[in-house]
């Protein structure tokens, strides 16, 4: 696996810009409230374009560039500026997606200037699949980095997203090289993601990744599955496989976060 | 049986207290400032309720029960009599078991009727409940005395007929009692009644040499009526056992002689909203001195405070089926507000501050007393953090900007209602409901002729005749239409309040205000979301007439898109902006009752289904029926990019020109404050903060999920104290219409993406 591993997966679509010249994303919306995208209540940018087709995904309507509008960079920062004073205490900004390093140029420019500009606190919601094409510095404005690991066996992760684990996992070990404050999240999805051993191994692997770096790896989010991504699918004439899982039941919840919790791992 | 205790009534009532200004004339702000203890910790002190307190609530919870099951929701009525302070001999829930006594009638929940502000209006509440009047009454009114409803009317002229049948101006109290008098309770328990007489006597007194005009003689009448009206205070409390021509000696008395005062105002007057003020910080002072006399423990002190919540919760009156469709689900707006910061600095939080919002958890959650926290971002972290725990928990408090009021109204203002501040016992206003800015609009479009009937209702105005709309040209229209409407409704406001001094004086409220007053006239807007967004339309896309066969626009067909209010678009909030501004200031240019301060409020209770029902298809593609936003909301599921966007527009609403106020409610999931209870509080304490310091006003937090709400529909049962808010109040939401209940169903809820 080495030998493929060296050579990163997939590739960087190159920076979009406009007549005049200036640096453009695709944004597919903005949500100025939200609360549980990273700590405190977050302005969260979401770009458009992901190389992942998770059978469960909640927003099918960001996975193609295209869905998103084109904005500048400026036009971006200008509206996140809008809320900086209320976000700097409150909370900060997150991009998520879609895939974020879909579109690594213009959103470490908008984490840049940000940064600069603010002083926000800032985090990225990412799988990591693309991360390997960028150098250590393109996460320095980065505080925290939000990590969807989907599923820790590399075959049910290929099933449920259609791309491989590793790239994710080469990902977090750099991460913790780094040093990065980091979140591992997963979407808890029952019949795909909630198998008693998958989690226990899922454990054991964040746990052996937070002792490499310890401090960095702050807490463990367990998502519930939610059927409110339904609706998108159907919409966008897309087959949703998932239209007769459940969602997880609260015990269900609490079972796999006390699974994470017996580490010593912090799991909400 | 808690008889009034013999000791208590030999002490000094005043000892302990440090002296000012307050022991020569009524000022209770400056005793509070002299005496009260603020508190800047947390919610550890804090005692659950009592057996004796679960036992009272028991009861009543079974006679709650039978409420809901009764006819109307109308337990009882003594439709045998006219109520007034003493109408009834003393009435309990338990009397063996009350530390804080008297109901409004002879009986808890039993509601007496009030034929002063209109018979008509009686008559029909009792029809509706198969109840008869008592032939005597209607006697009395048909041939000795005259009721508000009945003066108003005759001094309305067709044209304000016209606009109150056809919905553009709505709720106005003129059959009604007006509400929104807060009278200072507190008085009571300071001075006692045999002081308060005394000053009243005294600021009679003053008038004796004056030239007898009317003004005077009106003042000098009612002088002598609030002086009567404490001797039939006295009176009542006598009926129950308390002499409170004295002044409160102890904690428990404070807390009833208040009640007494603030019963005496419930039994004489329906006002739309009978507000109690702002009473926990001036009880803890006598809390504080018990406690240090040893007399009292926090359990108990927290017991009294539950009894006194009690006795406001069931405040009551008979109302018709169509008020309630205005203001549904039952409200009586016992408004207490609670917290601040004074004006040198230190907050108004005491630990009664916390023993108020306790009763939410000791008593479960309920929509009153309408509690209303005072934010500023300077509170003391302990507090905002146990505020948002009981928002998050019980959906059933608001919060309202100490930073923007403070500067207007000191630090010893109340809430009257919703989102009115006033400073307590020097300050009233003349209630005035809403007028229909959406309908305007179209009558700007229509020339006067309404959408529904089409009928001419203003007379004087053209028609827009192009099939799209210009921009220019609708404002122009709109503008002139505007100023005709402000004219017609402060007319009608000024018939409303000179007929409701006359007929319908707030004798005992008023008693317990100083002679001079601050009066202001609130008038207020309904639909300003759909105004703003359908001007919007108008501008940044197409907006084409469909016409019937009269030519008049009973539609409109939208081509493109634009920016709707709520998601802080500069380009419409702008326009609702100026939508305020202009209609405040046509409102100023009208001379009113009495020389009050014109005002006005965003604000439409839930009256904006009503409101919705009465008004046609509107150019921001509303459909006709379609309920508005409530208040200064953005129209459900416009604002699309989260809440703090959708607070940001409705915090540039600016206050200075709707100094009555400018509500906005909220609702988010508990999953979308965060995933565990530490951050939803901390989350929820920082965007309170983030609102306010963004200059936001009025804020109703309900956090919930839909489906709790959807099977509350289906199982009233189920949820018999289910509380959510809705624009400035809380109500049962089982007690809701069906429509009500959708309307708030189908409002923006902010979810986890």
């Amino acid at each position: 696996m080495n030998d493929v591993a060296n050579k990163p997966l997939g590739e960087i679509p190159d920076a979009v810009v406009d007549e005049q010249g200036r640096l453009c994303g695709f944004v597919h919306s903005v949500e100025t409230g939200a609360a549980v995208d990273g700590p405190g209540v977050r302005f969260v940018l979401f770009v458009s374009g992901c190389q992942f087709r998770c059978l469960y995904c909640h927003n099918p309507d960001t996975w193609k560039l295209h869905n998103g509008n084109p904005r500048t960079v400026d036009d971006v920062v200008d509206e996140i500026g809008k809320y900086a004073r209320f976000l700097k205490f409150a909370g900060g900004l997150t991009i998520s997606g879609g895939e974020p390093l879909m579109q690594a140029h213009f959103v470490r420019e908008v984490f840049y200037r940000v940064k600069q500009q603010y002083g926000l606190h800032t985090a990225l919601d990412t799988q990591g699949f693309l991360a390997a094409h960028l150098p250590d510095e393109w996460f320095d404005p980065v505080d925290l980095v939000l990590l969807d690991i989907k599923q820790i066996d590399p075959v049910k992760h290929e099933a449920l997203t259609s791309k491989p684990l590793w790239p994710t996992l080469d990902f977090a070990e750099r991460l913790m090289a780094m040093k990065k404050k980091t979140w591992i999240r997963y979407v808890l999805v029952p019949g795909w993601t909630d198998d008693w051993m998958d989690v226990e191994k899922h454990a054991d692997y964040v746990k052996q990744l937070s002792d490499k770096a310890p401090g960095c790896i702050e807490r463990v989010e367990v998502l519930p599955f939610h059927q409110m991504g339904a609706s998108k699918w159907q919409a966008l004439g897309l087959e949703y496989a998932l239209v007769d899982t459940e969602t997880p039941q609260a015990e269900l919840v609490e079972r796999v976060r006390q699974q994470f919790r017996a580490r010593d791992l912090i799991c909400c | 049986m808690n008889a009034p205790d013999t000791q208590i009534a030999q002490l000094n009532a005043w000892r302990d207290f440090k002296g000012g200004e307050w022991q020569e004339k009524v000022a209770v702000r400056d005793f509070i400032q002299l005496n009260y203890t603020p508190y800047t910790g947390g919610d550890e002190f804090l005692a659950g309720a009592t057996a004796r307190t679960e036992a009272v609530w028991a009861k009543l919870s079974e006679l709650l029960k039978a409420e809901r099951a009764a006819p109307g929701g109308v337990l009882d009525v003594a439709a045998d009599r006219g109520t007034a302070i003493n109408a009834f001999g003393p009435g309990y829930i338990d009397e063996s078991l009350e530390k804080i006594v008297g109901v409004q009638t002879d009986a808890p929940l039993k509601r007496a009727i009030f034929p002063n502000t209109g018979l008509r209006m009686v008559q029909s509440s009792l029809e509706e409940i198969g109840r008869t009047l008592d032939p005597q009454i209607e006697n009395i009114f048909l041939r000795y005395r005259k009721d508000h409803n009945t003066g108003v009317f005759d001094a309305y002229n067709p044209l304000i007929r016209a606009c109150r049948s056809s919905g553009v101006i709505t709720g106005l109290p003129d059959a009604y009692g007006r509400g929104r008098i807060i009278g200072d309770y507190r008085r009571v328990a300071l001075y006692g009644i045999d002081q308060l007489v005394k000053f009243k006597q005294a600021e009679k007194a003053e008038t004796d040499d004056l030239a007898f005009t009317e003004d005077v003689l009106r003042l000098r009448e009612e002088l002598s009526e609030q002086v009567r009206a404490l001797g039939e205070l006295k009176e009542m409390a006598a009926a129950y056992g308390y002499d409170i021509g004295r002044p409160a000696a102890s904690a428990q008395e404070a807390i009833q002689w208040t009640y007494f005062g603030y019963l005496a105002a419930v039994k004489e007057q329906n006002g739309a909203a009978m507000s109690i003020g702002r009473i926990s910080t001036f009880l803890d002072i006598y809390i504080e001195r018990d406690f240090k006399e040893g007399r009292l423990t926090e359990a108990e002190a927290q017991e009294l405070v539950d009894d006194l919540v009690i006795k406001l919760r069931i405040v009551r009156f008979l109302r018709t089926e169509e008020y309630n469709n205005l203001y549904s689900g039952d409200p009586t707006w016992v408004t207490e507000s609670i917290g601040g910061m004074g004006k040198d600095g230190r907050t108004l939080v005491s630990k009664s501050s916390f023993r108020f919002l306790n009763t939410l958890f000791n008593l479960g959650p309920a929509p009153e007393p309408n509690l209303t926290v005072l934010w500023s971002a300077d509170l003391p972290r302990g507090f905002k953090d146990f505020c948002s725990k009981v928002s998050i928990e019980t959906s059933s408090i608001q919060y309202e900007s100490d930073d923007q009021m403070r500067p207007h109204w000191g630090d010893d203002y109340g809430i009257a209602c919703c989102v009115s501040a006033m400073e307590i016992g020097k300050q009233m206003q003349f209630f005035g409901a809403r007028c229909n800015l959406a309908k305007a609009l179209l009558y700007a479009i229509n020339g006067g002729v309404d959408e529904k009937t089409g009928k001419l209702v203003v007379p004087g105005f053209e028609a827009i005749k192009s099939d799209y709309l210009d921009y220019d040209e609708v404002v122009a229209r709109f503008d002139k239409m505007m100023d005709w409407l402000a004219a017609t409704y402060v007319k009608a406001l000024n018939a409303i309040h000179y007929m409701h001094d006359k007929y319908s004086y707030e004798r005992i409220e008023m008693a317990l205000h100083d002679r001079d007053i601050l009066r202001t006239m609130a008038c207020g807007i309904a639909g300003l979301s759909v105004a703003a967004d359908s001007l919007s339309a108008i501008k940044y896309a197409k907006v084409k007439t469909l016409r019937n066969d009269a030519g008049v626009a009973i539609d409109f067909a939208i081509e493109g898109a634009y920016p709707a209010f709520g998601n802080n678009d500069d380009r419409v909030d702008e326009i609702a902006v100026w939508l305020t501004e202009s209609f405040m200031n046509k409102i100023k240019s009208h001379k009113t009752y009495r020389n009050a301060t014109p005002t006005q409020s965003i604000l439409t209770i839930t009256s904006n289904v009503v409101y919705g029902k009465k008004t046609g298809n509107t150019p921001d593609g509303r459909r006709a029926g379609e309920p508005f936003a409530p208040g200064a909301n953005p129209m459900n599921g416009r604002d699309s990019s989260g809440f703090v966007a959708a607070g940001a527009s409705v915090a540039k609403l600016p206050y200075e020109a709707a100094l009555d106020g400018i509500s906005w409610t909220a609702s988010a999931t508990p999953d979308a404050l965060g995933h565990t209870m530490t951050d939803r509080v901390n989350n929820l304490t920082n965007c309170l903060d983030g609102f306010c310091n963004a200059t936001g006003f009025h804020i109703n937090v309900n956090v919930l999920n839909r489906d709790t709400l959807l099977d509350a529909m289906d199982h009233p049962e189920k949820y018999p104290q289910l509380t959510i808010r809705v624009s400035g109040y809380a109500v049962n939401f089982i007690k809701l219409t069906r429509e009500q209940q959708m309307d708030v169903i189908n409002r923006t809820f902010h979810v986890r993406a």
